[in-house]
């Protein structure tokens, strides 16, 4: 398997773009014409080649300049990765599970080489051939979650697991939906998401804390979660609103399908081996509202779930203000015909748009 | 989701005996590859087929945990009990083939702990042989505090004080020497936290001296697996899956739900880690709870069971299962 | 206003009790204003404590007011100092030197307490063995999500950042590790439109 990898950007000028079989593969969140929160986990079993479920780390055409846009928020912001001083061992569990699947899943552009803890580690896309020791932070540039967060799509946060709890204790991310590791770092499972609305009185949080602290080795565990973003752009950081709160007022009836994106993040969760740690990788895919319409099925669900959602949901994910211009567009291409179950695109079997 | 979703295919590759009670198994890959790491105070469950029963038992493993290269557990012989203590003694042998869980930890070190204070009594001592691999190989600071019947069933007295001449501390009750309590757990500097494992007594005796010197809770961690307790023989209806299962005097509940090829979760099998929590549907009788998982109040209900430990005795039983 | 019940909104707002008795053979008083209430409300009860106790008490506005009463606990140690920078060095200097089984009582201020706890914590001690009781102002303690300096004091939402000078919103969102609260631009979607402030709790 060889992958294109494109050259983009994911700010000033955006010139992310999905190919065509990027949007294939999107992970579209909603299996059904409605959303409210459930429990969604499943086992992270690698399943339906070519989608993101093939494999544990999934890499795609913006690999590359993902990694670059990450580099630079980190040079602008090094407190977007951070790891309290007992999450190293977890560090280093999560390097050598990126390490392990993604050589074993991309051997064409990954190599690991183990002479006992003499590694060696060769990232073709990104030019990296590295030597280190395993388990001693003097051998690596950077702390071991640094290091492979930094080759790694997505945002990664490692979560204690103590006092029947998790605890949000290290972590490296540029990615995010509006939530700011500086801040969080150090709070339990409930703390972290005292922002969210409506979930706590579901019960949501509880049942989840459960099945996430009973998650075992070699049995990690999936859902997907969605917001919307103005503009590809994937540092939506609290720390700067203040520059991207702005673009969410910018948009028309013109540019809404190119410019506004659904935002799913695949979110796994893995038990880290030697640490008895949770890794949190929350990967976020991008799709523009005109792409996700060429698809059918899509293009009818996503009109339905926007116009039904709570108005606490859509303000809480941010759409509130910008909800009737999205129904504008998306009626276009909901005719009513009803839509198959589950995710997946359906393109052979749905019919097209009857008007 | 069972613990052990995922297994592993073994054979027993050395059997030593350490003492009148205690003997080593330690175990290699069938398919000759490598294990996966682990944290120290974790357990494998190890699937003993014994004729036509099979036992699930928890053994905490005590090899190295960073890198290992094959697992190894310490079984004491326990006469009183179901079995599966003396299955392994008298009939594992080396070259035997069986199968493994992969690790699950219920008892992990606290890694934000300044010292790890550790307090074992006689068979206790394996979870925490782990643990010290792990921190000696990653510079933590911890002390042993290990209290044996008599020097001949001193398991690992000799590696571990041999090795950690500074940290290790035996006492031998056979000498009327006793871990002074008050005393050290008054000395320990802010940020300690204490782990004990050993006989119900001793655990019972650390928890509350700690807590009457005003030790906070999430500083004490204990590690108290029960094994399942023989009893009087009883069935149970299963309702979803439509079958009823009859449990013998030596097996648990669990097992006989498993026996039956009804998949049911669990993780510790030792009444602890509340997975196996299943609803009782209907009851005309005792149950006999064992677990240290339920609260009072959920047991007083009657509408919950913990099928890994506890048993029933009266007419019927129906479980959500 | 000294026993304030906050609106209990959110699940990681700090939650604010009443000194309780709890075994232990040391005992650490730490307080600013009328947080020394506090300490004489326990001690009403608890007057056995006081020999193995160390008070630390940093008056602020309330003066003298509080400091004789303070002296007749006779606890094993007290100390009243004008700030709590100057209190620091010995704060962290006894909580070096702390055992396991030491309790930690915090009271007065919402900054009073964070500052303490986050000290406590960093040497070692856990949550658990903290306990807060809230006297006094009402003033938040508020960190800039931005520039991410911390504004202390704060009575309005939304507030003027004391560094970077960005009006910000209380966001309902509060770090035990740091103390604070999260301030957000309150017109990053429309910049100049910002609303009158609110005193908090009103």
């Amino acid at each position: 398997m060889t992958i294109q990898f494109n050259d983009e950007t994911f700010k000033d000028d955006y010139t992310f773009k999905n190919s065509k079989e990027a949007l294939a593969r999107f992970p579209f969140p909603f299996h059904e014409d409605s959303y409210m929160y459930s429990v969604n986990l499943e086992p992270h079993v690698t399943s339906r080649p070519g989608s993101v479920y093939e494999m544990g780390f999934d890499v795609d055409e913006h690999y590359v300049s993902e990694m670059r846009d990450r580099a630079e928020v980190l040079a602008q912001d090094p407190l977007r990765s951070q790891s309290l001083p007992h999450m190293t061992l977890a560090g280093w569990d999560f390097l050598e599970l990126v390490m392990e699947n993604k050589s074993k899943d991309y051997p064409d552009l990954f190599e690991l080489h183990k002479d006992g803890n003499k590694w060696r580690w060769i990232n073709k896309p990104l030019g990296i051939d590295d030597t280190f020791t395993f388990l001693d932070e003097t051998t690596l540039p950077y702390g071991p979650l640094e290091y492979i967060g930094r080759q790694t799509q997505g945002d990664h946060v490692l979560l204690d697991q103590r006092e029947d709890n998790l605890w949000a204790d290290a972590g490296i991310v540029t990615t995010q939906a509006d939530w700011s590791l500086d801040f969080d770092i150090g709070m339990n499972f409930f703390q972290w998401h005292a922002p969210v609305p409506l979930a706590a009185e579901l019960g949501v949080f509880k049942r989840a804390l459960k099945f996430l602290m009973n998650i075992q080795l070699g049995a990690p565990a999936r859902r997907l979660n969605w917001t919307m973003t103005v503009n590809p752009l994937l540092d939506t950081s609290p720390e700067n609103y203040a520059e991207w709160g702005i673009q969410k007022t910018e948009i028309t009836p013109e540019t809404i399908g190119s410019k506004q994106h659904l935002r799913v993040e695949l979110q796994t969760l893995w038990r880290l081996p030697r640490s008895n740690a949770l890794v949190f990788p929350i990967r976020c895919y991008l799709a523009s509202f005109e792409d996700i319409a060429t698809v059918p099925k899509w293009g009818r669900r996503l009109h339905r779930v926007v116009r039904d959602i709570p108005d606490e949901l859509a303000t809480y994910k941010g759409f509130i203000d910008n909800k009737p211009l999205m129904l504008d567009f998306l009626s276009k291409f909901d005719d009513g015909l009803p839509t198959s179950d589950g995710i997946w695109p359906d393109i052979e079997t749905e019919p097209p748009l009857q008007k | 989701m069972s613990a052990g979703a995922e297994k592993i295919a073994v054979t027993v590759s050395e059997k030593v005996v350490l003492n009148d009670l205690v003997t080593r198994f330690q175990f290699k890959r069938t398919d000759g590859g490598s294990f996966p790491a682990f944290s120290g105070g974790a357990h494998t469950v190890i699937e003993m087929k014994d004729g036509d029963m099979t036992r699930l038992n928890p053994y905490s493993l005590m090899s190295n945990p960073l890198t290992p290269e094959f697992y190894e557990v310490s079984i004491r012989r326990d006469s009183e009990g179901r079995g599966g203590s003396m299955f392994m003694h008298d009939q594992v042998n080396v070259g035997d083939e069986m199968v493994l869980s992969y690790p699950v930890n219920l008892f992990s070190l606290d890694l934000r702990a300044r010292k790890q204070l550790l307090i074992a009594g006689g068979i206790g001592i394996t979870p925490f042989i782990a643990q010290i691999k792990q921190m000696s190989l990653m510079s933590g600071n911890f002390e042993l505090h290990y209290s044996v019947r008599t020097k001949s069933l001193g398991s690992y007295v000799d590696d571990l004080t041999d090795q950690h001449p500074n940290n290790v501390h035996i006492y031998y009750d056979d000498q009327d020497q006793q871990i002074e309590l008050e005393h050290l757990l008054s000395g320990q500097p802010l940020g300690t936290h204490v782990y004990v494992c050993g006989p119900k007594g001793m655990i019972n005796w650390v928890r509350s001296t700690a807590e009457s010197l005003g030790w906070p809770e999430s500083s004490i961690h204990f590690e108290e697996f029960l094994a399942p307790q023989s009893g009087k023989p009883f069935s149970a209806t299963l309702a979803k899956s439509n079958v009823t299962v009859d449990v013998g005097e030596h097996e648990s509940l669990l097992e006989a739900i498993e026996r039956a090829g009804v998949d049911a979760p669990y993780l510790c099998r030792g009444g602890a880690c509340g997975q196996c929590e299943t609803r009782v549907i209907e009851h005309d009788g005792d149950i006999k709870h064992h677990d240290h998982w339920l609260e009072d109040e959920e047991r007083a209900c009657g509408d919950k069971i913990m099928p890994c430990v506890s048993r029933f005795e009266g007419k019927t039983l129906v479980l959500d299962r | 206003m000294s026993n304030f019940e906050f609106p209990s909104s959110i699940v990681s707002r700090p939650v604010y009790g009443t000194f309780e008795a709890r075994p232990g053979h040391s005992h650490l008083f730490i307080a600013d204003a009328e947080g020394a209430a506090a300490i004489l409300d326990f001690a009403g009860s608890n007057q056995s404590v006081m020999a193995t106790s160390h008070i630390i008490y940093i008056p602020k506005d309330c003066g003298d007011k509080y400091v004789k009463q303070l002296e007749a606990l006779n606890a094993s140690q007290l100390y009243v100092g004008p700030t709590y920078p100057a209190a620091m060095s010995r704060i962290n200097h006894v909580l070096a030197n702390a055992h396991m089984g030491i309790q930690i009582y915090l009271s007065g201020t919402e900054g009073l307490m964070s500052e303490t706890r986050t000290a406590a914590m960093a040497a070692g001690a856990s949550l658990d063995s903290i306990q807060l009781e809230h006297r006094g102002s009402l003033s938040r303690r508020m960190q800039c999500v931005h520039c991410k300096g911390i504004t202390e004091d704060v009575i309005t939402d939304p507030y003027v950042c004391s560094h970077c000078g960005l009006n910000l919103f209380v966001r309902d969102h509060y770090s035990e590790r740091l103390g604070v609260f999260q301030g957000v631009r309150v017109d990053a979607e429309d910049h100049g439109n910002v609303p009158d402030a609110v005193e908090l709790y009103k």
